[in-house]
């Protein structure tokens, strides 16, 4: 049951061709800024509702990728297919300061047929993400944890089939940020969209995603399957503390080895 | 928590309240011994004959004069034609240091066409330019008008200019990932984003525009109150001058209390 498969190389088999079955699809993706190949020849599928963690160093164009696929930035034609709608929530709140807390959700619905109903939509949102108290207070007036629970609540409202993250919580302590993990989890079960979260955080990726893929160097490096439901998915898990050695063996970053010297539960030198 | 908010406005800090309020009407009219003593003395000593007419005329005559003035219609008419010039000169300054800001602040070609050529003009001190005006339009109400346009552009495009510069690159990018459109993103993240500091540049430019109209009106004219005050000086009524004068400063004390007033309720989110 609590099974880790082991590298696959760049992303799932592919299984079937039918529209339906991806909310994205990039193909034979590169990007590159003068001279310097940012992204690399980049194949990634993205089912809809699942959970996928980008996990890579700073400057290993994860966040390029999230960037094409949100098509902030123009992307040759063909290499980037995305079905549906998609939303971000980026490392900052990014809320306009001039418009009070439901405000700024309601704009995420500016395009949407059914004006009616955005306040009430917005109010709907922005109590799921436990703000119901905070729907007239100004962006200044909050916590940098409530603010992003704004900027999630922008990038919900308007449904969207692929919810991009980049780094939404590595600006918040630890403690908002184990919060923060335990209500995206939420909100990705009630809404059953597809989600794509571009961290550096291990532990991150290992606690929230279906499936972890490594990239390095502007290539998909290695991808794993993690089946352990999230419940169980504790770091002292065997399966869990095996995934992570790997990820970060992937990462490059090498395990501290324990000092022969030291007990460490006592903290006192072994004679 | 809630307790402590609904039982501040209660018995206890009522009295506290009302002799703060007493204490602060009492240092309200501390600030106005020092004026009205200074216009007793200035009275006393024209009584006196030590301060002749010529020279200037006594606060009693020249309110005397002022409720003439008022009574046979001259200072109502001299102020409609002054406001009226400070009116338009403002509407045509506005529109073109706003346009060309805008212009200048959204692409890049026209920043590059239009920053230099008013890099160079804004050094250059406006009324300076009377003498050319003069041989080019005469001394009708085009030079006037003119003076005060120009005056009032360069204040406004500057500001507006640099407000839409201020303005976080981020925030539009995420209005941009909402999907919001061009005109859309101008209207909801750019035109807020630069309102605090065009608002300052429209306080500037008020301040402007009367100065410039004072001078306009010195120089030349047929109406107004700078014809009133010029034709005051040649029969030697100082107390006319000295209510065209007070009529000035009204005018510029109660247009810069309007750009307050509005600086209140646009930039609430500031708190």
């Amino acid at each position: 049951m609590a099974r880790l498969k082991t590298p696959q190389k760049n992303g799932t088999p592919t299984t079937t061709d039918s529209p339906g079955a991806y909310v994205a699809r990039v193909t034979a993706h590169n990007r590159s800024f003068g001279d310097t190949h940012v992204l690399k020849s980049i194949d990634l599928d993205i089912r809809p509702g699942e959970f996928v963690a980008l996990l890579g160093r700073s400057g290993c164009g994860k966040s390029t990728l999230l960037r094409s696929l949100a098509r902030l930035d123009p992307v040759p034609a063909g290499e980037v297919a995305i079905s549906g709608r998609t939303s971000v929530a980026f490392q900052e709140p990014r809320l306009l300061p001039w418009r009070r807390v439901r405000d700024n959700v309601e704009l995420a619905l500016l395009n949407t047929p059914e004006r009616r109903s955005r306040a009430d939509l917005a109010t709907r949102t922005l109590a799921e993400v436990g703000l119901s108290e905070k729907l007239g207070s100004w962006p200044r007036e909050l916590s940098g944890g409530q603010a992003q629970r704004v900027s999630l609540a922008r990038a919900l409202v308007s449904s969207p089939s692929l919810l991009l993250l980049d780094e939404p919580f590595s600006a918040l302590d630890a403690l908002t940020r184990i919060e923060m993990h335990q209500l995206v989890i939420d909100l990705w079960r009630r809404h059953s969209m597809a989600v794509l979260i571009v961290t550096h955080d291990v532990d991150e990726a290992l606690a929230l995603a279906d499936r972890v893929v490594v990239m390095d160097e502007g290539r998909l490096a290695h991808s794993w399957q993690i089946t352990l439901p999230r419940s169980d998915r504790a770091p002292s898990q065997p399966e869990i503390a095996g995934a992570r050695a790997q990820l970060l063996d992937a990462l490059g970053v090498k395990p501290t080895p324990p000092n022969p010297n030291r007990n460490p539960l006592t903290n006192q030198g072994a004679a | 928590m809630s307790t402590t908010t609904v039982a501040a406005p209660t018995a206890p800090t009522r009295p506290r309240r009302r002799s703060r309020s007493r204490g602060s009407r009492l240092l309200f009219l501390r600030r106005w011994v020092s004026p009205v003593v200074l216009v007793a003395l200035w009275q006393v000593l024209s009584s006196a004959g030590v301060l002749s007419e010529r020279t200037i005329a006594s606060p009693q005559q020249i309110a005397a004069t002022a409720a003439d003035l008022v009574r046979d219609g001259t200072l109502g008419a001299a102020t409609l034609v002054s406001v009226q010039r400070v009116g338009i000169g403002f509407a045509v300054g506005a529109v073109i240091g706003l346009a060309l800001a805008i212009l200048a602040g959204l692409s890049g070609l026209g920043e590059h066409a239009i920053d230099p050529p008013m890099q160079m003009l804004r050094t250059l001190p406006h009324f300076g330019l009377i003498p050319l005006f003069i041989i080019w339009m005469g001394i009708g109400e085009a030079p006037k008008l003119a003076l005060i346009a120009l005056g009032v552009a360069f204040p406004l495009y500057l500001n507006t200019l640099s407000g839409i510069h201020g303005i976080d690159r981020k925030t539009v990018e995420a209005a941009r990932a909402m999907g919001l459109t061009w005109t859309q993103r101008i209207r909801h993240v750019v035109v807020p984003g630069a309102l605090p500091q065009t608002l300052v540049g429209l306080r500037q430019s008020l301040g402007i525009a009367w100065l410039s109209l004072i001078v306009a009106e010195t120089i030349s004219a047929h109406s107004g109150l700078g014809y009133m005050i010029n034709h005051a000086r040649d029969f030697l009524q100082t107390d006319v001058i000295v209510v065209g004068l007070a009529v000035y400063s009204l005018l510029g004390l109660a247009t810069d209390a309007v750009v307050r007033y509005l600086e209140g309720r646009a930039l609430a989110w500031r708190g």
